[in-house]
């Protein structure tokens, strides 16, 4: 045997050689996803084909679109037949859209400036891990400073508001710990004494550092949205954790007042409690009083919104183990200490999806009021523009825009709540 | 939840109904029942004294005048002097209508994007993603209202189907699609299409029964008779025969242009079908998710455990897969029909007449009798709420995971 006749043995390694093309890259991701059997090509094609109608339909329209003329007819002349978008409604109208046709055009600048500032109000709550706490203060005063810039008048109003409840919050604090009762009395008393008195002064001097006064009627647009929105959801929470609460409840009174309102809500359409705001609530009040309507809806859609939310936190109640509830007890935690020290912050976590569905439905819900006269943005655009002669006929442009401001608010909602979910998952997966 | 301390030896003390955890909810009770009974005994005074200034009084009386007004959809036999309670009716028929549409068109749409969102097809995926989110985060008014603008707006008026070149055309010459809305085939029943009908249901319960047998077969033997196809021809096939046996019984009437408008056929309003199709598209998005999520529920060992059982991939999902995710779809999906139900409401906002635009709209804008027509409109809506939470209640616990 000589050495010639040995098996070939190799000493070094091969080089790395690239996988083959249709395993690696573009081709096999097109594969996998795509094309990986008979019926997925199909409909790949089918998908892409859609897709290509649609934006072949929508490219030219959004690109052609004309900005700067100041009617439909206008429009047609700059298009000379072609296809295109008429989006000077949307430039000429944009203040009416905004804020709607009454509010006075030298005061834009207050809601927009009421509006910046909830981010900044909203931001310590949204983000409580990023910002300090004692920026909640901006948060706490946030709803006295927007009503003065949105409704004006004199600044004594939503300070002695604001006092009314502080004042309040401090004689519950002081009292409060030895006996609930007195200091639950003594809170509620307080407030009323300090709004009479403060009342008695802002009636006196209702000059003193006052804004133009804007009549609720006189809010439209985006911005009237925005106001119900805002208001409604942040009423309704504490409303709705009460009623949820209530529903719990032992004590058998109190459950069924709860259960008979939230069933009872939740029955029935939104626009027939909007109807009782529009022609009925009158009925009930005392002669001779009447109301904004504004506050009346507001009135309303809270109600509409905390028996939807009082459902949400019922079931983060209710999807809590026993244990929690027995240890709070084995504590020697009475009933408010261990809602809020125990039960309500898991409860609430739990239930955070629920609620940001609730209040992204209530908000959408908001362009209801159209339905009797208000001039939200769905009522600006389906009177006043499309109303006149100039944009009469100027529907896909208007539409759109309106879907498309009520997309980035709800959507950037959804998203801040999935993010938020992540944030408080404290279990280990 | 209640907390309890030790029963204590001394006499019960006034201070107790405050102080005393066992004491202190009766007070509780007393003081809400007494706030409830105060709130509306003063709006029951308010009330009494409001209507007394107006002149006013509660009664129903006014339901059985002539109502004054035309609907444009009829489906029991109306006319403008017909009674207030009659146009009632006919709301109500118009809900029940567009409700069951927009239910039916908007499980298909959900079902299917849901299962879409799930394929391994990446530009599918993509696309019904898209759909979802658009749809879910714009109001449904405002989609009601666009696709009643294309329905008014963008469609052909009736006359442009005119003359030697029509600018416009019917589909099929069936369908004519019109700004005065869409004009479709009617069915015409003709003497001996009941025996058509009737062997059409029998078929059905025939088909049911065949489904049973094969099933207890298969438990019972392990034989395993086919299903899908033989179903589909106990349906169809008798009927189809039964029609031709007796001399083709049931006929289509076309729509056709005659004057200045089409006649003949079905004609279904352009603010039934945007309503219709508004409401199906976009509950249809919400349904997608329930669908989503339900599937998304199972956890992924059923299906490998059902694969290696050695299940086929369609077998896996009628066996293993849908039976357990049908339990968590169900139930939200109910809720999803009870919310088109109460948004069809929104109807009065393109004109359709729905109870709301017939009971709490026109009624009430010509008796101004507002308490009453809200009331009644209100009393509709409850109770085919709860009719359908009672549907619900009934299957969950029919369906209820039997744990011992």
């Amino acid at each position: 045997m000589t050495r010639a006749t040995e098996a070939f043995v190799r000493h070094q390694m091969l080089p790395q050689v690239p996988p083959p093309s249709s395993q690696a890259g573009i081709v096999k991701w097109l594969r996998e996803n795509l094309f990986s059997s008979i019926g997925n090509s199909i409909m790949t094609i089918a998908s892409f084909f859609a897709l290509w109608w649609a934006l072949d339909a929508v490219w030219p329209w959004l690109t052609n679109g004309v900005w700067t003329t100041s009617s439909l007819s206008q429009c047609r002349e700059v298009l000379q037949g072609e296809v295109g978008a008429c989006f000077s409604v949307l430039a000429e109208r944009w203040n009416q859209l905004l804020f709607g046709f009454k509010y006075p055009a030298e005061l834009y600048g207050r809601p927009t400036a009421a509006f910046l500032l909830l981010f900044i109000a909203a931001a310590p709550v949204l983000f409580y891990k990023t910002f300090p706490r004692y920026l909640l203060i901006v948060t706490a005063a946030y709803p006295f400073i927007a009503f003065w810039f949105i409704w004006g008048g004199s600044i004594l109003v939503p300070i002695v508001a604001a006092l009314g409840i502080l004042g309040a919050m401090f004689v519950f604090k002081k009292y409060g710990n030895q006996n609930f009762a007195t200091g639950l009395f003594g809170g509620i008393a307080a407030a009323l004494v300090i709004w009479w008195l403060g009342g008695k002064i802002a009636d006196a001097m209702p000059n003193f550092l006052a804004l133009q006064e804007v009549a609720s009627r006189d809010m439209g647009g985006f911005m009237l949205n925005m106001i119900l929105g805002v208001v409604c959801v942040s009423l309704s929470l504490p409303f709705g954790i009460l009623l949820a609460l209530g529903r719990r409840s032992d004590m058998l009174i109190i459950k069924w007042i709860c259960v008979l309102f939230i069933e009872f809500i939740r029955g029935v359409p939104l626009i027939t409690l909007l109807f009782v705001a529009n022609v009925v609530l009158a009925y009930f009040l005392p002669p001779g009083t009447s109301f904004d309507l504004i506050l009346r809806v507001i009135i309303m859609i809270t109600m509409f919104s905390s028996a939807y939310i009082a459902e949400v936190i019922r079931g983060g109640l209710a999807a809590l183990p026993k244990g929690q509830y027995e240890a709070a007890d084995s504590l020697g935690l009475d009933y408010a200490q261990a809602m809020r020290l125990i039960i309500l912050p898991q409860a609430l976590k739990i239930s955070i999806p629920g609620i940001v569905n609730v209040a992204v439905g209530l908000f959408k819900d908001t362009t209801l009021v159209s339905v009797i006269s208000m001039f939200d943005l769905v009522g600006m655009i389906r009177g006043p523009i499309l109303g006149s002669t100039a944009w009469n006929g100027v529907y896909w442009e208007l539409f759109g825009f309106a879907a498309l401001l009520f997309f980035v608010v709800c959507y950037g909602i959804s998203q801040y709540s999935q993010w938020l979910e992540r944030q408080l998952r404290t279990d280990h997966r | 939840m209640s907390t309890l301390t030790d029963p204590s030896a001394e006499s019960f003390r006034l201070s107790m109904l405050v102080n005393d955890t066992r004491y202190r909810s009766y007070t509780f009770q007393f003081i809400a029942l007494l706030c409830i009974i105060a709130l509306f005994s003063y709006l029951g005074v308010n009330l009494v004294q409001n209507l007394r200034q107006a002149g006013l009084n509660i009664s129903f009386d006014f339901l059985g005048n002539p109502s004054g007004y035309d609907i444009n959809q009829r489906p029991i036999e109306y006319n403008s002097q017909s009674a207030h309670f009659r146009a009632a009716m006919v709301g109500i028929l118009n809900t029940l209508i567009v409700a069951f549409l927009a239910c039916i068109s908007a499980t298909v749409i959900g079902v299917f994007a849901g299962v879409a969102r799930l394929s391994p097809n990446w530009l599918l995926r993509k696309l019904m993603s898209f759909y979802v989110e658009a749809f879910r985060n714009v109001p449904v008014l405002i989609w009601i209202l666009i696709i009643f603008s294309i329905m008014t707006a963008a469609l052909p008026a009736p006359n442009a189907f005119r003359g030697e070149n029509p600018t416009a055309s019917m589909l099929w010459d069936a369908f004519a699609f019109t700004n005065r809305g869409v004009y479709a085939p009617k069915p015409i029943w003709l003497d001996g299409s009941w025996i058509v009908v009737a062997t059409f249901l029998l078929s059905v319960v025939g088909a049911i029964a065949y489904r049973r047998y094969a099933t207890k077969l298969l438990y019972a033997t392990g034989r395993l008779l086919p299903m899908g196809w033989p179903t589909l021809a106990i349906i169809i096939l008798p009927a189809l025969i039964m029609y031709y046996l007796t001399g083709r019984p049931i006929d289509l009437e076309y729509p056709a242009l005659k004057g200045f408008n089409f006649q003949g056929g079905v004609n279904m309003l352009g603010s039934l079908i945007a309503l219709w199709f508004a409401l199906a598209i976009y509950t249809g998005a919400f349904i997608a998710e329930n669908v989503r999520a339900g599937i998304q529920a199972i956890s992924k060992g059923q299906t490998e455990a059902a694969a290696s059982l050695g299940l086929r991939p369609n077998r896996i999902m009628n066996l293993v897969i849908l039976p357990q995710a049908l339990r968590v779809i169900i139930p939200p999906l109910i809720s999803q029909y009870l919310n088109i139900t109460k948004n069809s409401s929104l109807a009065i906002a393109v004109g359709y007449m729905d109870i709301t635009g017939t009971l709490g709209g026109i009624t009430l804008n010509q008796t101004g009798r507002a308490i009453e027509c809200v009331l009644l409109l209100m009393l509709f809506y409850l109770t085919i709420s709860l009719a359908i939470s009672a549907v619900m209640n009934l299957y969950n616990n029919a369906v209820k995971l039997k744990e011992r």
